[in-house]
């Protein structure tokens, strides 16, 4: 038989466990089922929560409200670039301070240190000045070029390269290899690990932008995801579950990426947390 | 002599060859390393041209528009000195956001590590179905800030939302979410609470899944129950995790500002006018880009103090394995 006072204590565990799960997933399943909601049913009161059928016209109907295809294009453009972009260029510089022999690395290395401390949003006037006069208002470039170097990804690629067997890079050295070709046939396939959480944390970072966009977008078809569906809440004559539908709708991609990705990106998001 | 001679022909053809062999070596063993050191820079330079012209060179900038004033359009229209800073720290405006923001930091980070603790503590047992419990807890990392500001504001509705109805339906007075300037910070803490409530579990959570189990198990045997093992075993091995949290969430929460925008626009009567979204309005409402910048740098030199904190003092009374 079991204790009773341990089946007390897990079915309290239990109870306070689905107590936090449902504070923490009621909005989200409430945005879902809002969204599937008919339009009669959601103006009833009191509030119906659960739809009695799967009513998808709200969700064609955003589609027609605003250019919600439109939007999430170009976000998934833009988070797909500064995702290459940064795994690219960060590879590249951790791959030099890994590997590569030249003076001042120290230097270099604690610059890029650095860079970590300094908030994206006290540059933001001058950033905003620089695009502006290079004429990349709403435009790619401007949505994206700023965000391809990050030191977060350098440290994070370092400290994995760090971690690969040296005897391998004194291997390809014999063999004649040089360093491009070390980098691209053995350290970025043995890293694929790494280059994979800060790819998920990285798209998930972009999709999710908002001050940016806001600032440099100005027409409908440069303007992402984020600001698309906060523009719906402010139209006149559009009931809530549109809105939700909307929101269902942006929401879908980050959580299939977190269901495929969770272990990438916790894997990304700790590695902040690594002292070294 | 002749004999001399030859021998000497005879020395110095391979004496010279030597000579020929090191020079040539020498001169490749320097080409190889000037290869090399340009290869390095050539690797890190697409890191150095993106931080030097969207990172060190609009600090410049800032630190030089915050000395000047300007034109809608960011020229510089005169040169005042100290002026815009004078000017910003005998605003009201500036100390207003200032404590709104630590209010908001109050309200925000204690909590959001209280949480993170009791879900990250709670799953980490084991027993059946905690993974899934430990994906629900993860689920608000897929949420942006402005899906969450919309689904909020829904439920935050005076009339029409969920939660003046379920206030309502436990016979309780229903609340003016946000425009109530007594309530709509509070309003707006509770919503980044759960937008930031899957970071603090993933944080907190790994923390602990890097604690050996040792030391809970020979907590066990000295007799302590599953709670003070915790508190007085657990917490302290995981206090440089905390500490990293607690350090990020303040930076994090002097950044906040997709939230405000969406939901109170800074209102109602300021209440909510977080620095960031001062610095927004003052350069890309008022064209102010002078004053913003001057904000700006200030917004800076609190997050650089905060950094240098967690570098430099208290680092050192953290607890590490």
């Amino acid at each position: 038989m079991r204790n009773p006072v341990v089946l007390l204590q897990r079915t309290a565990l239990y109870a306070a466990l689905a107590l936090l799960a449902v504070a923490v997933i009621f909005p989200i399943l409430y945005t879902v089922l809002q969204a599937l909601l008919t339009p009669e049913q959601s103006s009833q009161y009191p509030p119906v929560l659960w739809p009695d059928q799967v009513y998808f016209g709200n969700l064609e109907k955003v589609f027609s409200l605003i250019p919600i295809g439109t939007f999430i294009g170009n976000s998934f453009m833009i988070a797909t670039t500064i995702m290459i972009g940064q795994v690219c260029i960060a590879s590249m510089a951790a791959y030099a301070f890994v590997y590569v022999a030249f003076p001042g690395k120290k230097f270099w290395f604690t610059l890029f240190l650095t860079t970590m401390m300094i908030p994206w949003e006290v540059t933001i006037i001058p950033n905003y000045l620089t695009v502006k006069s290079w004429d990349w208002i709403d435009s790619y470039q401007g949505l994206t070029v700023p965000f391809l170097a990050s030191a977060f990804g350098v440290f994070l690629l370092r400290q994995f390269f760090l971690q690969l067997p040296r005897e391998l890079f004194e291997a390809a050295k014999i063999d004649g290899a040089g360093h491009v070709r070390h980098y691209l046939t053995i350290v970025l396939p043995l890293s694929r690990p790494a280059l994979a959480s800060l790819s998920v944390y990285v798209f998930l970072q972009s999709w999710n932008m908002y001050l940016w966009p806001l600032l440099i977008t100005n027409s409908d078809g440069m303007r992402t995801v984020q600001i698309g569906i906060s523009m719906l809440q402010f139209e006149e004559m559009v009931s809530w579950n549109n809105v939700l539908a909307g929101v269902a709708v942006v929401l879908l991609p980050s959580l299939l990426l977190l269901v495929l990705g969770l272990k990438q990106l916790v894997r990304g998001i700790t590695a902040g947390a690594v002292k070294g | 002599m002749v004999l001399a001679s030859m021998q000497e022909g005879k020395l110095a053809l391979p004496a010279q060859a030597v000579r020929a062999h090191r020079v040539a070596r020498k001169s490749s063993a320097r080409v190889r390393r000037w290869k090399e050191v340009s290869l390095g820079y050539l690797f890190l330079a697409p890191s150095l041209v993106l931080f030097a012209v969207f990172l060190f060179y609009p600090l410049v900038k800032s630190l030089y528009l915050s000395l000047h004033l300007t034109d809608p359009r960011g020229r510089i229209a005169e040169y005042v000195g100290f002026d815009n800073f004078a000017q910003l720290l005998s605003s009201s405006m500036f100390w207003n956001s200032l404590s709104v923001t630590a209010l908001f930091t109050l309200l925000t980070v204690p909590a959001g590590i209280v949480i993170g603790i009791v879900t990250a503590a709670l799953t980490h047992i084991k027993l059946p179905g905690m993974r899934g419990f430990q994906f629900v807890f993860s689920l608000p990392l897929a949420m942006s800030v402005s899906t969450s500001a919309v689904i909020w504001m829904i439920l935050f509705h005076p009339s029409l939302g969920i939660l003046n109805y379920i206030l309502q339906q436990a016979g309780l007075s229903p609340i003016q979410w946000l425009t109530d300037p007594s309530m709509a910070l509070l309003s707006i803490s509770m919503m980044t609470i759960w937008m930031q409530s899957g970071f603090n579990f993933i944080m907190v959570l790994s923390g602990l899944q890097g604690i050996s189990e040792d030391y809970i198990d020979s907590a066990k045997i000295d007799g302590a129950g599953p709670f003070r093992a915790f508190v007085q075993i657990v917490l302290p091995l995981l206090s440089p995790t905390l500490f990293f949290l607690t350090v990020i969430s303040i930076i994090g929460s002097f950044q906040a500002f997709g939230q405000i925008h969406l939901m109170t626009k800074g209102g109602p009567a300021g209440s909510t006018e977080v620095f960031v979204y001062s610095i927004y309005k003052e350069a890309f409402v008022n064209y102010q880009y002078g004053t913003g910048s001057a904000f700006a740098l200030v917004l800076f030199a609190i997050i650089l103090a905060l950094t240098i904190v967690q570098f430099a003092f208290v680092e050192k009374k953290v607890h590490y394995q």
